[in-house]
């Protein structure tokens, strides 16, 4: 390319400019002629039998327009969608739920009403004067109890809160556990916690539903990651065909996987608005996104490993216990089955791999994918388990992984777990980080504090995780995207992308790579996105599978129309077809550069049609769908240091590295974005936050005043470098981003802390509190 | 209903006369009575900062304030913080140095920003990151947004900064 090439530049996002003057209209900001607004009475109970609903009161506060309760929406609005119900249970029903409670409530939060008032004021006051008469029942919390059989029932017809055990037969790991340990080897054990986390979206959910009745017509706004799934869902809850449903997604103020989700307030609004014959809003507030929407992570892990004299793991046995809450969700059940037992293996040629995994309902709100979806949990397990070998050893960890890792040409690789990884080169990602951390200088400073008699620790994680969604099969509804590229008469370039991105940038990524494709500038793209009436179908941004999935249906669609393109300028140049070249925006003869039609000329001429040549097709548009044929695994290592007060049981973590490579990088300056925010959230999650329930089940952590944010000052800059190992999965070479910096930081400060400590594991999070009774040994 | 009251503000050098009920917030009042929906709501207790405002200059949590207390005060939100048509070089600051990705917190984000430089034109990196401590970012880890205060910190000093078309 002549031209400065967009793709690989730190260009400025062409998101900014309307969300740096508050000009964007995120769905809090969209105000409708007539709008009501709709508020959620919800259960302040874990477990309890709804006895009676008295709304009359409510119904008769002025400006209140109308009260519904589960009663209302029988055999009209269908259930909560899950998008892949598991046998045997949940097939059978368990843990499905309409959008109200009926006859028991089973977590804190659990919707139970809604009133729709003239303001949210209204709406509010007439919640308080709904009279439930709920009988309370014994609640069930912990998951590991819930599994036992004299737990409380959530569903009692089925006789246990499990909903799937997966319990593979167990002699052939045995065996190598035993030969393991027959010829010198070690094996080490531990409990690991996945504590549950709010994926605390700075903005809350938010609804609002418009119905037409002359043509039975419903548009819903709402603050989501899948536009159009949630439209496919909806229609079927609504009984309404899927032409009759419209959703837009305004500006989405982060979703983290929160959003990844049909709700029962997507329905509720779009019931409201049919009855009341009203636009309908709802605004979730804070302390409703704490209690009602899902949470993440949510795991027990038992691992064990048994390696030999190098440290060399030579099997792995793993026990997944998922904490799925009270309800399904549109992933619940398959987070743990689908994303933490395949990646166990992590960077590591295991030989053998025994994987259980148990989906066990409790009364908490409902869990499903939070940046990271199921490949956090697989990367603490296989990194806690290297470092508990290396402690057994006592080698140096950052040795163990190497004696582990998958070598370069082994790729592409299937562990024993099944998955099978595209490319990757683990230890030179490793080696880039230890230099990059001066790890030996690191050891030294470490040996001095220590002598000190300061903690200080130093943890290192190697991660590998998947993304990309598809291939073919691996949903129910298909796990392509799509994209309809348009070159307009002016040479203005219009991409309707199926993805709908929520702060990844895609608008600006997206531009870079058809600028560079077509040789025009930046500012003659338009990307636009999150409207089902007007972009192609789409299965939305998550999994971060943005780029690798949506990015390739757009480069897709754009080599159809440079070909196109091509055919048009043949003609004007009067030169075959195969002999025209497209470089810097202008068409031109192969050896004849001189000879050229620009960008624009080709443009104008396709869409004017009167100079074209006969038999070709005016216009220039094209769609293309791509559903890759395989997954995408990117990697890395983080290395960081924390320190302990010894007094206090503080820690603070003062340095951290990283070192990610996720193929080709369009953005450096967007992927670096993204990996600054993964680390801030995986940092989060090890040092400062969990959601907590009390045996009762009430949520005791149900704003930021007792759900500890990471605030800005608890953190040091974070350095970065990347590695590039393409993959050849799409022909970008792209992997994804968006969640590895949460996968591969926690186990980095977990073992930091644990390293500080001097102590094999301490579940997170590293509050001074828990610190303190470590270094007190009480 | 209680009875209202009336109020008068100026909001972006615009003056505004209006009828309130006494328990309404002043971010509700900006938002849905001025359609002023750059200030925004994130938590509710007055943790997040995302509704931050300037009230004769000094930021405040306009969640945190009735809309009666901002009775004969001057407020400065997002959208007037720079000429129509401009930035500000705190909003040139963010969109240069990427200190925004899904951009919900940012318009608190950068009114905070603002009081920081005003009674520190020359921060350190450690007194950028206490001075935000009231407002909170899940998107970007931070450090692109203290990036983008030392830059805007700059631009300011200098006096370098030439008004920034916002079409950019």
């Amino acid at each position: 390319m002549g031209i400065a090439a967009l793709v690989g530049s730190p260009i400025k996002r062409r998101e900014d400019p309307r969300l740096i003057t508050g000009q964007a209209t995120y769905i809090d900001d969209i105000k409708l002629v007539g709008m009501l607004h709709m508020a959620v009475l919800r259960s302040p109970y874990g477990h309890a039998r709804i006895n009676s609903i008295d709304v009359e009161a409510a119904r008769k506060l002025p400006g209140v327009h109308a009260v519904y309760t589960a009663k209302d929406l029988n055999g009209v609005v269908g259930k909560v969608p899950v998008a892949a119900p598991l046998p045997p249970h949940i097939t059978e029903g368990m843990g499905r739920r309409g959008p109200l409670a009926e006859g028991k409530v089973r977590f804190y939060g659990d919707p139970v009403a809604v009133v729709v008032a003239e303001d949210r004021y209204i709406a509010r006051d007439a919640t308080d004067l709904i009279e439930v008469d709920y009988e309370p029942l014994p609640a069930i919390t912990d998951v590991e109890k819930a599994m036992q059989p004299d737990a409380p029932l959530l569903y009692e017809e089925f006789g246990t809160n499990v909903g799937l055990p997966i319990h593979p037969p167990t002699e052939d790991i045995e065996k190598i556990f035993a030969d393991t340990v027959a010829n010198g080897g070690v094996v080490v054990k531990g409990r690991l916690v996945n504590q549950r986390l709010a994926p605390a979206a700075m903005e809350t959910r938010g609804v609002v539903a418009e119905f037409r009745k002359v043509d039975k017509s419903l548009t819903v706004w709402s603050s989501s990651q899948i536009p159009h799934l949630l439209r496919n869902y909806l229609a079927e809850q609504m009984g309404l065909p899927q032409h009759q449903v419209r959703v837009i997604v305004p500006e989405v103020g982060g979703g983290f996987g929160s959003k990844l989700n049909i709700y029962p307030e997507e329905a509720l609004a779009a019931y409201a608005a049919i009855k009341t014959g009203r636009p309908v809003k709802w605004i979730e507030d804070r302390s409703e996104n704490f209690a009602a929407t899902i949470h993440g992570r949510g795991q027990v892990n038992y691992v064990e490993a048994a390696a030999d004299k190098d440290g060399k793991i030579q099997g792995l046995k793993v026990q997944v216990i998922s904490d799925l809450g009270a309800y399904l969700q549109f992933f619940t059940d398959v987070i743990a089955i689908a994303f933490t037992m395949p990646m166990v293996s992590g960077c590591y040629d295991i030989p053998a791999i025994y994987c259980s995994c148990d989906i066990v309902f409790t009364n908490k709100a409902p869990t499903d994918a939070y940046r990271g979806a199921g490949r956090p949990e697989a990367t603490y397990v296989a990194e806690r388990a290297i470092d508990l070998v290396a402690r057994e050893l006592k080698k140096d960890p950052a040795d163990v992984r190497r004696v582990n890792f998958i070598k370069p040409e082994q790729f592409p690789h299937k562990v024993a777990t099944g998955a099978v990884y595209d490319t990757g080169n683990y230890a030179v990602a490793l080696d880039k980080a230890l230099e990059l951390a001066n790890y030996r200088g690191l050891r030294q400073e470490q040996e001095q504090k220590r002598a000190a008699g300061k903690l200080m620790g130093i943890g290192i994680s190697s991660y590998v995780e998947i993304c990309g969604l598809g291939p073919k099969g691996s949903a129910p509804f298909g796990t392509y995207e799509s994209a309809r590229v348009r070159v307009e008469q002016s040479g203005t370039v219009m991409v309707y992308t199926g993805s709908s991105p929520h702060g990844q940038g895609e608008e600006t990524t997206f531009t870079q790579l058809v600028g560079d494709e077509f040789g025009i500038p930046a500012e003659s793209v338009i990307v636009l996105h999150g409207d089902t009436d007007s972009t192609p179908e789409g299965r939305g941004t998550y999994g971060s599978r943005g780029t690798a999935v949506g990015g390739t249906a757009v480069f897709n669609a754009v080599q159809k129309l440079k070909e196109k393109m091509k055919l048009v300028a043949s003609h004007m140049l009067e030169a075959s077809v195969s002999d025209v070249e497209l470089e810097d925006g202008k068409f031109y003869v192969t050896g004849s550069p001189q000879k050229s039609v620009t960008f624009v000329e080709v443009a104008s001429t396709a869409n004017l049609s009167n100079t074209l040549a006969a038999g070709i097709e005016p216009g220039l548009e094209a769609t293309s769908f791509f559903e890759p044929s395989a997954c995408t695994f990117p990697f890395g290592t983080h290395i960081c240091v924390v320190e302990i007060d010894k007094d206090t049981g503080e820690a603070e973590l003062t340095k951290y590295y990283a070192v990610d490579d996720c193929g080709r990088q369009l953005n450096p300056m967007i992927v670096q974005g993204q990996i600054h925010g993964g680390i801030a959230q995986g940092v989060g999650q090890a040092m400062f936050e969990s959601v907590v329930y009390d045996d009762d089940g009430q949520l005791l952590t149900s704003s930021f005043m007792d759900y500890a944010m990471p605030m800005s000052f608890e953190f040091p800059q974070f350095e970065l470098d990347h590695t590039v190992t393409p993959t050849p999965i799409n022909p970008m070479g792209v992997k994804g981003v968006g969640e590895a910096g949460t996968i591969g930081s926690t186990p980095a400060v977990t073992a930091a802390v644990a390293d500080a400590l001097g102590v094999a594991h301490v579940d997170m999070p590293y509050l001074p509190e828990k610190l303190w009774k470590v270094i007190n040994h009480s | 209903m209680t009875m209202k009251r009336t109020i008068t503000v100026t909001v972006n050098g615009q003056p505004h006369q209006s009828e309130v009920e006494p328990r309404t917030l002043l971010v509700h009042y900006l938002r849905e009575t001025l359609d002023l929906t750059g200030t925004h709501i994130g938590c509710d207790t007055s943790q997040c900062g995302a509704c931050t405002v300037l009230l004769n200059g000094e930021s405040v949590k306009s969640c945190t304030m009735l809309a009666v207390q901002a009775d004969g005060s001057e407020v400065t939100t997002i959208e007037g913080l720079a000429p129509e048509g401009s930035l500000h070089p705190i909003q040139e600051g963010f969109w240069e140095k990427h200190g925004l990705q899904c951009g919900f917190c940012t318009p608190g984000m950068i009114m905070a920003s603002h009081q920081l430089l005003k009674h520190n034109p020359n921060p350190t990196e450690t007194e950028i990151r206490k001075g935000l401590e009231g407002n909170i970012c899940r998107c970007t880890g931070y450090q692109n947004i203290v990036k983008a205060v030392q830059h805007a910190a700059e631009q300011m000093r200098t006096g370098a900064s030439e008004p920034v078309s916002a079409g950019d």
